[in-house]
């Protein structure tokens, strides 16, 4: 079979009304939440992730890949027009698509983001489609050494691409994957770190961690600098680019999108760094660079170009091989296993209509996004300007309820107490909350293949280092991290982040 | 605390990570350590354990060598205010029902903000999100979650059947 007769397929599944219609609610509902002032993708998609709960699994995903775009897409219109971005890939396009929103360019600005995120998602569905089953074949070989090997690598990689102190991004790694741990052994079946609570004995829903982290910690957080917050919305007038627009954004879009496409496959990569990466790219290498920074609409395309290439790429570690590359994705994979779904190699050829129709689904979503978003934007700004002392209670309220909802317990809407706190000491101590998210979901894996691996080789540790693929992985793993810890990278590296 | 410690926010970093890492180990004493062959419940946890107290007593060795920030006053009121809230709502929704435990979640949070008054706008949005989400949730999504709790169903099912 050949990838457009898979495609083709795929597109009969995504197509049909049912999954359409949840592809446009995920868009909608994910652009109508993400747009709302401190809310990332991540805090969206964990809201919004128990609503997918009763659907088909196809439909489920179908919605949540749908709410995933909206919220990034939400993202972005926030951050052009109140220079609020939720979340670190939309602080690129704030510089610049603010500025243009003071010029009054509002409008331009916002549909050279539609246009340039609805280009490279273009471009990346079909690379996906081309490249995800093959590298789910190489996948199938992997022992356990080698996806060990591969969890190594990319939490490393997500240290490296942290914003912040890297041994702070170690520790809460750590963290992520001992809080990860608590719950019923599956080898031995003994409890651990239950402290006798049955309702421990599952484990900690991911959910609750995201939502009391990226939800309540967040608002707790917002609160503190709320009379700081200038909430000046532009006005959004003239959608169509000119002339001189279309041909200035051009090149920024290629660029960006291949940039995103290929930082956005590794592991712990993804949209931030596609963002950082294409708007230095453009300040040095572009016709206009010298203009970046001033309100250029270079800034907006070639970032927002890269940030949604980027961001949609990372569906190829989480799908071929099972393993998230950032918090989203960690939540998408949370939201397959609560659907019953294993992510992982066998995927493409268990469930080709699952497969193909997400995959179809993500081009859907993108037209959608373009159709949707750009007459809607009359109500995205009211949205915004909803004054945040009202919308932080609503939050709250939806948070709650999304707790409980997942196993209808109280127990839970605790324990997001408790981690809602955690967010908060974190942030005021720099700790960033991805990578214990990350540390989170790949705790028990890592466990289990760990000790698989070692299973095999009768305790050997030596089989990580000798079985060539996993060794190479262990390599470079080392590699990144020798080279955050050089003093020259480190100071690039944090320039990096503060780009323009 | 300001003198010795110079980098603060490394500093108490490593502090939660030292006390997190300790409390694990402690905990975990009991679980079976086993061998690295066969691996029992003990082993990645109190490996994971010892590596998160390495670096915590790393981070705060920093703390004392490198200067760094401030930590910043803790915002306790509207920290309190929310976290309180939330767990209100835990435990309201089973006893009082779904309407009063989303009236205090909402009010109580929302106190939080320097912002805080009422007026009429507020008020209808209030009643406004909570019919809402009774009728979403409850009656559209069917989340088991009863509109009004056991400790006053006897009193109020009577008159408003139609809240059971």
């Amino acid at each position: 079979m050949d990838v457009f007769t898979n495609l083709l397929m795929g597109l009969q599944v995504a197509a049909s009304l049912t999954n359409l219609w949840w592809c446009l609610v995920g868009v909608f509902l994910g652009t109508a939440i993400g747009v709302l002032p401190g809310l990332g993708p991540a805090a969206t998609i964990a809201m919004l992730l128990p609503v997918t709960v009763g659907l088909p699994p196809v439909s489920a995903l179908i919605m949540l890949a749908g709410i995933f775009y909206g919220a990034q897409y939400g993202g972005s219109t926030t951050a052009i027009l109140v220079n609020l971005p939720g979340e670190t890939s939309s602080v690129v396009t704030a510089l610049d698509g603010y500025k243009m929103a003071r010029q009054g360019k509002a409008g331009r600005a916002l549909a050279t983001a539609a246009i340039a995120s609805f280009f490279a998602g273009t471009v990346c569905t079909l690379l996906i489609a081309l490249f995800a089953p093959p590298l789910a074949e190489v996948a199938l070989k992997f022992g356990p050494a080698e996806y060990f090997s591969l969890m190594v690598l990319g939490l490393v990689a997500s240290i490296v691409l942290a914003n912040g102190s890297i041994l702070h991004a170690l520790g809460m790694i750590v963290l992520g994957l001992l809080f990860g741990l608590v719950g019923t052994d599956v080898n031995s079946g003994a409890q651990r770190y239950t402290f006798g609570l049955p309702e421990l004995a599952d484990g900690v829903g991911f959910v609750i961690v995201a939502m009391g982290m990226f939800g309540v910690g967040e608002i707790i957080a917002n609160l503190e600098t709320e009379n700081s917050r200038d909430v000046g919305i532009s006005k959004v007038t003239g959608l169509m680019p000119t002339r001189e627009d279309w041909g200035r954004m051009v090149a920024p879009i290629l660029r960006g999108t291949a940039i995103g496409s290929v930082l956005g496959i590794l592991p712990g990569g993804g949209a931030a760094l596609s963002s950082f990466a294409s708007y230095a790219l453009e300040k040095k290498a572009g016709r206009n660079g010298h203009l970046l920074g001033t309100g250029a609409i270079e800034g907006v395309a070639g970032p927002e170009a890269a940030n949604n290439a980027g961001a949609q790429m990372s569906f190829i570690p989480m799908l071929t091989l099972g393993i998230p590359s950032n918090p989203v994705m960690a939540l998408m994979i949370g939201a397959m296993v609560i659907q019953g779904i294993q992510p992982g190699p066998a995927i493409i050829t268990e469930q080709p209509a699952l497969f193909w129709g997400l995959i179809a689904s993500m081009w859907i979503g993108n037209l959608m996004l373009l159709i949707l978003n750009l007459p809607l934007v009359g109500l995205w700004v009211k949205m915004i300007s909803v004054p945040y002392h009202l919308l932080y209670p609503m939050i709250l309220v939806f948070c709650a309820i999304g707790v409980f909802s997942l196993s209808n317990t109280t127990f839970d809407v605790y324990l997001m107490v408790v981690f809602g706190f955690l967010g908060y000491v974190f942030k005021k101590l720099d700790c960033e909350p991805a990578p214990m998210l990350l540390g989170f979901i790949l705790g028990p894996m890592m466990e289990e293949f760990l000790r698989r691996a070692l299973l095999i080789a009768n305790g050997d540790p030596s089989v990580f280092v000798t079985r060539p693929i996993s060794a190479a992985m262990l390599a470079l793993a080392l590699g990144l991290l020798v080279l955050v810890l050089l003093p020259a990278f480190a100071k690039t590296r944090g320039e990096a982040f503060k780009e323009g | 605390m300001t003198g010795i410690v110079k980098a603060p926010k490394d500093f108490w970093t490593g502090v939660i990570y030292l006390a997190i890492g300790g409390a694990a180990l402690w905990i975990g004493a009991d679980y079976r350590m086993g061998s690295a062959s066969r691996m029992g419940a003990g082993y990645f946890p109190k490996v994971l354990a010892v590596v998160l107290i390495f670096l915590g007593l790393v981070s705060i060795g920093r703390g004392f060598t490198t200067s760094g920030e401030p930590v910043g006053s803790i915002s306790w009121r509207p920290t309190m205010l929310v976290l309180l809230a939330c767990a209100l709502f835990g435990f309201l929704l089973p006893t009082m029902g779904l309407l009063v435990a989303l009236l205090a979640l909402c009010l109580i949070s929302a106190s939080a903000s320097t912002k805080f008054a009422f007026d009429w706008k507020a008020t209808l949005g209030l009643l406004l999100l909570i019919t809402f989400c009774a009728l979403v949730f409850v009656k559209g999504l069917g989340v088991p979650m009863p509109l009004v709790g056991r400790w006053i169903e006897p009193y109020v099912l009577p008159w408003l059947p139609w809240l059971g």
